[in-house]
């Protein structure tokens, strides 16, 4: 299809590629690959930044499986010195920030923690302080894009990821889980796991995996990764095997032990020691490799494309702001003049 | 005005932290690559130069590939911009590449608006790639870039200096795009001619304030080479796409009766210099300070002239959707004024109009009045004559009763004399 725009004195032919031209091919080397370590370069001497949020009951391990994903201490129990174990009345939200360096990419991480969540009698609204603060990071990232000098690299605290906290009960999910999985669903990925999960046999995971995945499937809630936005066929594959397995039985910690004369990461009880890095223990090798090895950038992606877009879609129709209206190319009475009847 | 933190700074403020392990964060730089594969990459590039320097060729060369291009005749009236977007692909990576060519370009008598057409077309690429960030429901990452991202300058070989038509058009462009200088047909100089040549046209840039895009030196892994070529500039080329022998290889090259040029000859010419910096080491640069640095001023530009601003004259922030409310208001009142005008006029002009055809109809009235008294005059004079008429006739006929009479009357008396007669002719 050849579109043909025509503007004054210059005339431009474009032809749509999709459509009318085939591949051209190259008689021979150009060098058009060394863009991807071009790119490369780029990412890793611009660093990252990557949020994470932890919402459960207090006792669930967060801070700790926290610490044991990112192998430092993260969380901020660790960076409060004297910290004295409190359930505050209302949730509160803690934002810890740190810069970790692996192999010279440098990832500023934020883990933001929200002690108080689940804990009270009455946990009417529990979620309403967290939805808040999601939508208080789009809104700081909206005004800073909307800003006429912006900065260079917009400074992103948006939550990418959300992870939540199941207790191990074996049965199904409970009401403070279903609602607030369907809410924040919609502004956030979240990510479901198992925590303590050394409390359930194998068996008894297994059947508590399948009554979460079926109770979530009934009331509509939709979890990362989220079937519609596969965008081709092999990540279609690969995510349908994530679905599979997911929530995650985790279980975190960071002491180290000896098995079979290596030091691993474990739990050492008087009836064994639960391998934290062993998939026949457990899931938490799973976590990470879907949160940090595979699926980092697709998770900055999904909230940057999609709940970030929806949230500006949602706020720039509630302010009325609609740039067309103005008219961007001109002053808008001056396209209004032209319909000026003659009667 | 442009923000402080040009380069990417380590995060300040935020203390770092060891790892105890091997945590898996650093294959992120791939997971970007191979979603970028996916995606496609896409690189737009002009080429402004004189109708039949050798833009066309050097771009076949340049990509090792045959473009579609037909031969523009010298006598276009004005200067016109001819965009052709290309699928190529290399290894894993696809290419969407975007060459617009500028059509007759210093073929006019007059070229004082020769830079006009390319500074429009660079400003609506700009202008569409903001309307689609300005838009409500916007999908900006399937949004086909069409910013020039590199703008190859071909300067014709004259071996003196640049000419005055380069000089503006290369100065009105430098803030909006990025400029790569190239001397065409350099086969036509030689290597003593070329080297002063070279010196010439970089301080003429320099006394003229023009900025042509220098390869960036913050990496350090390709610092060294950048600042080598820097050293280059502007890089002088020849392109061909026709194949000569040499040796026992097949070579790009020209021949001629003295000697064969070959293109990929580092001591013949720069193609390969330019060939390694425009696409195997800068590429993304040039896509980097295309959107960060050119774009973001046209933005500011565009968005300070429709009035809005960051901050209003008492310096507090002045947010975007302040702004557009007292613009919108502003609007409004403008509207309702235009509205109560038009109401006016069209009141006036019904007022107008109803007294014409009033008139009108007077004028109408009087005139049928007029010929009904005709009429009706006409009408009693006929009567009248029709009266007389009736008259003569009714008297004619009471004198022909009378004639009659007395005829008859007479015939009698006749007889009867006739008869006396007769009757006394016996005595």
């Amino acid at each position: 299809m050849w579109t043909l725009q025509s503007c004054g004195s210059v005339l431009t032919l474009s032809i749509n590629a999709d459509l009318a031209r085939p591949c051209t091919d190259l008689f021979g080397y150009v060098g058009i690959e060394a863009v991807l370590d071009q790119m490369r370069r780029k990412t890793i001497k611009a660093g990252l930044e990557f949020n994470i949020m932890v919402v459960g009951q207090s006792g669930l391990g967060k801070s700790t499986l926290v610490n044991t994903l990112f192998k430092s201490k993260v969380s901020r129990k660790s960076c409060t010195p004297n910290y004295e174990e409190k359930i505050s009345k209302t949730v509160k939200l803690h934002s810890v920030s740190h810069v970790i360096e692996e192999k010279g990419v440098k990832m500023k991480l934020t883990v933001i923690d929200t002690p108080g969540f689940g804990d009270q009698i009455n946990n009417d609204n529990c979620w309403e302080p967290i939805v808040k603060h999601v939508n208080e990071q789009y809104e700081k990232y909206l005004r800073e894009e909307l800003h006429i000098n912006r900065k260079r690299r917009i400074p992103d605290s948006r939550v990418h990821c959300c992870i939540y906290f199941l207790p191990a009960t074996g049965h199904r999910l409970r009401p403070i889980d279903v609602e607030f999985m369907k809410r924040l669903g919609k502004i956030v990925s979240i990510v479901p796991v198992i925590a303590k999960a050394d409390t359930l046999t194998i068996e008894e995971r297994q059947e508590f995996k399948e009554q979460i995945r079926q109770d979530l499937a009934a009331n509509g809630i939709r979890v990362y990764p989220q079937k519609e936005y596969d965008e081709d066929p092999e990540e279609r594959i690969l995510n349908d095997r994530i679905r599979e397995s997911i929530p995650f039985a985790v279980v975190g910690t960071d002491k180290e032990h000896q098995v079979n004369g290596n030091k691993v990461l474990g739990r050492k009880t008087k009836w064994g020691i639960i391998e934290v890095e062993n998939v026949a223990h457990c899931e938490f090798a799973n976590l990470r490799d879907l949160l940090i090895r595979s699926h980092l950038q697709d998770l900055k992606d999904v909230t940057h494309d999609i709940h970030y877009e929806t949230y500006r879609v949602r706020r720039l129709n509630e302010s009325n702001m609609n740039y067309s209206e103005l008219g961007l190319s001109t002053w808008p009475l001056e396209n209004k003049c032209e319909s000026d009847s003659h009667l | 005005m442009a923000s402080s933190d040009d380069a990417p700074q380590p995060y300040k403020g935020v203390r770092p932290l060891s790892l105890a392990g091997h945590v898996g964060f650093d294959s992120l730089p791939d997971q970007l690559v191979n979603k970028s594969i996916c995606q496609g990459f896409c690189f737009n590039i002009l080429c402004i130069g004189e109708t039949g320097i050798g833009k066309s060729t050097l771009m076949d060369t340049l990509f090792n590939t045959n473009f579609e291009n037909f031969e523009s005749s010298h006598f276009e009236p004005q200067v016109k911009l001819r965009a052709q977007t290309y699928d190529l692909h290399e290894s894993n990576v696809r290419l969407r590449l975007t060459v617009v060519n500028t059509v007759g370009f210093g073929d006019q008598m007059n070229k004082q608006e020769s830079y006009q057409p390319v500074v429009d077309y660079i400003d609506r690429q700009f202008e569409s790639f903001l309307q689609e960030e300005l838009k409500i429901k916007r999908s900006l990452h399937n949004y086909h870039d069409s910013r020039v991202h590199a703008c190859l300058y071909f300067i014709s070989p004259s071996g003196h200096s640049l000419k005055s038509l380069d000089l503006v058009t290369m100065k009105k462009l430098d803030s909006k795009v990025n400029i790569i200088p190239v001397i065409a047909k350099a086969d036509t100089i030689s290597k003593s001619e070329l080297h002063k040549f070279k010196i010439k046209i970089m301080s003429e840039l320099v006394s003229n304030g023009v900025q042509i895009y220098q390869f960036p030196l913050d990496d350090e892994t390709v610092a060294k080479v950048n600042t080598a070529m820097n050293g280059h500039l502007p890089f002088a080329v020849v392109g061909s796409t026709e194949e000569v022998s040499v040796g026992n290889k097949m070579v790009k090259a020209r021949q001629y009766p003295w000697g064969v040029v070959q293109v990929e000859n580092e001591s013949h010419c720069d193609f390969v210099k330019l060939r390694e910096m425009l696409i195997c080491i800068n590429m993304e640069d040039l896509r980097e300070q295309t959107h960060t640095h050119h774009y973001e001023l046209y933005r500011r530009c565009k968005l300070e002239e429709m009035g809005f601003q960051d901050t209003d004259p008492e310096c507090k922030p002045v947010s975007l959707q302040q702004t557009y409310e007292a613009k919108r208001q502003e609007f409004l009142v403008e509207l309702q004024k235009r509205e109560d005008e038009m109401r006016q006029m069209f009141v006036q002009r019904v007022k107008l109009k109803e007294s014409e055809l009033k008139e009108d109809e007077r004028e109408l009235q009087s005139r049928f009045e007029q010929l009904k008294r005709l009429h009706a005059d006409e009408k009693s004079a006929l009567e009248e004559k029709k009266r007389l008429l009736d008259e003569d006739q009714s008297s004619f006929g009471k004198r022909r009763a009378a004639a009659q009479l007395l005829q008859a009357q007479s015939l009698t008396a006749n007889g009867k004399k006739d008869k006396d007669r007769k009757n006394s002719g016996f005595m």
